[in-house]
């Protein structure tokens, strides 16, 4: 990997991070903001700086430099922490979001108005600092370990009255560091860890000890820290404000510990290789069951033959844990990216002045992490139509009866061989009238054309509905439902939509779990082999052939009393033999209303396939989504489910009514 | 064999800093600590020749690490070379008074923290 690169992923991981710690400041700036928070914060613009400075990019270094200073202000309680300032932190994020982009495109980036920017900001009226004595507190070696931060903390505790105290321990060398962690959580749920000071004196082999410097507003018997704690300075003797951890922060703390030290970093690319590996490996497997059935068939049950077949057994079995921890390590939370949709939730309300509240669920559902990273787009471009669009001003939904803050539901679950992420809002609904005016006035349809509900709702997925009031400021560009809708299904998903007047409107991305293996089942067409993947299947139905009505030259099977519109896939493709017997299979491919059945002469069981796109050379091949090896270096294709729906809704539109 | 421990958060910082002393000859090893606790347990386990130091880390800062072997007989005469940035300036030289041997700004050239290595290694 090019050192480049290299810098590029740290920085990105780093912007993450950073814009991580942007929310829970923003979220603390009610309360109390966690002094952790913001020097964390410092930390991560530091290290970037650092990196920025060593890979020789010297506009990067510049900027952060400024914006190191700006955080220095804050963190030393300098420059006042408000909701202004947070503001202006998230715009810088944006910028280096923005710059790290253009530097990874090669490109060069303009600091200069920035860095101009932030001085000014820095310039702007500071806090005086305090200047207590702190000799006469702490002994000399203490005092002289803390670093300028550490030493402002132990100030700013000081000034609020808190208590001061000293925490000592000996621990074991091999575990130290998890029982250490175990009491800062302790400790943070009472106060502040000012600084940590690992000490040898006095300390015999194999252990080491810990002076732990606190500030807290509780009693020394209070703190409760299973170790020996000395009093340095009383804390005022008053009640203190009870005030409730939310769980879920000291959840993401806990977390974020582990990962600095216990995760490794791997471009997917890389694992993308080993998993192609993996595939091949399973083509060596296939080529040893061969070669077991064919000595049995010559030798019969000889010791051997048993042999191999209990060594081609545990072989399929380790192959089987291996893929799956494969695709385990490619899979991501979903929570991942719902904090950078909240992000834009709470900027985009408070720009258009619309309150609005967000609900999340199932952050933990795991998605891979390519996916992952390709739904933000479509997702923030749904979020801002739902707050700009979906979302009454307060006095509508007041005279609605509504609750004065909108909600936005951000929902993420599988189903199946799906993950579903849906975006919720409780706003007007979708505007049938409006939407249909729009569409005639652009020329999508005509005046005359009469459509269902479902069909009008469609029309905002049509390429052209979208007009510039959608420019998003997140990408720049203008991202309309189309580019939505091609987006989740270049991912082999689709889009869903349900909406009810003045109640709300829900839009659904289905999508696959991964892209890296698919389970797939294998069908039979002729003479040929198909695989279409189970995520995109609803059943299948076996059938004779005269069950299957004509409709106009389409076919329609009645399921369950339902019309389904019928594609056999010998004349989709051009590959009939006219020899098809009687019986046959129908799968069901697509949901709800978007159904379609696949006609087939066979159903050949389940597969887990490594798909490979088909390259430039068969672009303009319709109806595949691409070719997997199943095996003895067969080749077969993986049917396009989502092109056939698409093809086959259009064309039995009149036929379905 | 010399044997050198980098703490460093940074690890594409610490993989360049482990090119840069693994270029300067083939008998120096390297052994790489992603922050203060990870040293804390490295350091009794080998027998370093230097440390480089990182100052702004999480859990225990260089500060902290510089005072604890300084104070330790068994590695207080180690050398140690401080490597941050300028904005940690009072704290570079806070880590200095604890004595710490040297400090490097970053960025740095490679030559930098090279020279560096050699001197305190009496090269």
């Amino acid at each position: 990997m090019s050192s480049k690169r290299e810098f590029i992923i740290e920085a990105e991981e780093l912007l993450s991070e950073a814009e991580e710690l942007l929310l829970q400041i923003q979220e603390g700036l009610d309360e109390e903001v966690d002094p952790d928070s913001i020097n964390a914060l410092f930390r991560t613009v530091h290290t970037l700086k650092g990196i920025s400075g060593l890979f020789g990019h010297e506009g990067l270094q510049n900027f952060c430099h400024s914006l190191e200073n700006l955080l220095d202000d804050i963190r030393m309680g300098r420059v006042e922490l408000s909701e202004t300032t947070v503001d202006f932190l998230f715009r810088q994020h944006d910028f280096l979001k923005s710059s790290i982009k253009k530097v990874s495109e090669g490109k060069e980036v303009d600091v200069e108005p920035e860095v101009k920017e932030i001085e000014d900001f820095r310039a702007s009226p500071k806090k005086e600092g305090p200047s207590d004595d702190l000799n006469s507190l702490l002994g000399e070696d203490i005092l002289k370990v803390l670093s300028e931060y550490e030493e402002h903390r132990l100030r700013e505790n000081l000034k609020k009255q808190k208590g001061i105290y000293i925490a000592q321990q000996v621990f074991e060398l091999s575990d130290f560091d998890k029982k250490l962690k175990a009491i800062t959580e302790k400790i943070k749920k009472k106060g502040e860890l000012i600084a940590t000071l690992p000490v040898s004196e006095g300390v015999p082999e194999g252990s080491i000890g810990f002076k732990l410097l606190i500030a807290s507003q509780s009693p020394a018997e209070e703190l409760n820290l299973g170790i020996k704690v000395d009093t340095i300075k009383e804390p005022l003797k008053k009640k203190p404000r009870p005030r409730a951890q939310p769980l879920k922060k000291e959840a993401s703390k806990v977390d974020s510990i582990k990962s600095s030290t216990t995760t490794v970093r791997v471009d997917i690319e890389k694992l993308d290789m080993v998993l192609n590996t993996v595939g091949e490996l399973a083509l060596t497997h296939g080529a040893i069951k061969r070669i077991e059935d064919e000595l049995l068939e010559q030798f019969g049950y000889d010791r051997l033959v048993f042999d191999i077949h209990r060594v081609a057994q545990s072989f399929t079995r380790k192959l089987k844990e291996l893929q799956d921890f494969l695709l385990e390590l490619r899979m991501v939370p979903v929570g991942q990216i719902f904090s950078r949709i909240s992000q834009i939730v709470r900027r985009y309300s408070k720009q258009l002045n619309k309150p609005v509240e967000l609900k999340i669920f199932g952050e933990e559902t795991e998605i891979d992490k390519y996916i992952a990273e390709e739904i933000v787009d479509p997702l923030m471009h749904i979020v801002r139509n739902s707050i700009d669009h979906g979302i009454e001003d307060e006095e509508t939904r007041l005279r609605l009866g509504k609750n004065r803050t909108g909600q936005i539901c951000l929902r993420a679950y599988q189903r199946g061989y799906n993950v579903v992420v849906e975006v919720e809002d409780d706003g007007r609904g979708l505007e049938l009238d409006r939407i249909r005016e729009k569409a005639v006035k652009t020329g999508l349809i005509t005046g005359d054309e009469k459509l269902t509900e479902k069909e009008i709702v469609d029309l905002i997925f049509k390429p052209g509905f979208s007009t510039s009031d959608t420019v998003t400021e997140v990408s720049g560009r203008g991202v309309g439902m189309d580019v939505v809708k091609d987006r989740v299904a270049a991912l082999g998903g689709y889009v869903d939509v349900s909406t009810e007047k003045d109640r709300f409107t829900r839009i659904s991305l289905i999508l696959p779990i991964t892209l890296a293996i698919i389970k797939s089942l294998l069908v039979r067409v002729g003479p040929h082999q198909f695989a279409i993947a189970l995520s995109s299947i609803a059943e299948t139905v076996q059938i004779k052939r005269t069950e299957l009505q004509s409709i106009e030259g389409r076919f329609v099977y009645n399921l369950r009393d339902e019309p389904l519109p019928v594609v056999p896939l010998d004349r989709y493709y051009g590959i009939g033999n006219g020899k098809a017997g009687e019986d046959a299979f129908i799968v069901v491919a697509g949901f709800g209303e978007r159904r379609v059945g696949l006609l087939v002469d066979e159903v050949q069981g389940s597969q887990d396939l490594v798909i490979k796109s088909l390259g430039e050379y068969f672009e303009g091949l319709k109806g595949f989504a691409g070719a997997a090896e199943v095996g003895r270096h067969e080749v077969v294709m993986v049917i396009d489910v989502e092109s056939i729906i698409e093809e086959a809704l259009v064309s039995y539109k009149g036929v379905k009514s | 064999m010399k044997k050198i421990l980098i703490v460093e958060d940074s690890d594409s910082t610490r993989a360049m800093m482990r090119a840069i002393v693994e270029d300067i000859g083939e008998d120096f090893h390297v052994i790489e600590a992603a922050n203060g606790f990870e040293a804390l347990k490295i350091l009794p386990a080998e027998n370093f020749d230097l440390i480089i130091t990182d100052i702004n880390m999480p859990d225990i800062n260089g500060l902290e690490l510089i005072n604890f072997i300084k104070t330790s007989p068994r590695y207080n005469d180690i050398p140690l070379i401080i490597v941050s940035t300028e904005s940690t300036e009072e704290d570079r030289r806070r880590g200095m008074a604890l004595g710490a041997d040297d400090y490097i700004t970053k960025p740095f050239k490679p030559e930098q923290l090279k020279d560096s290595i050699l001197k305190h290694l009496g090269r």
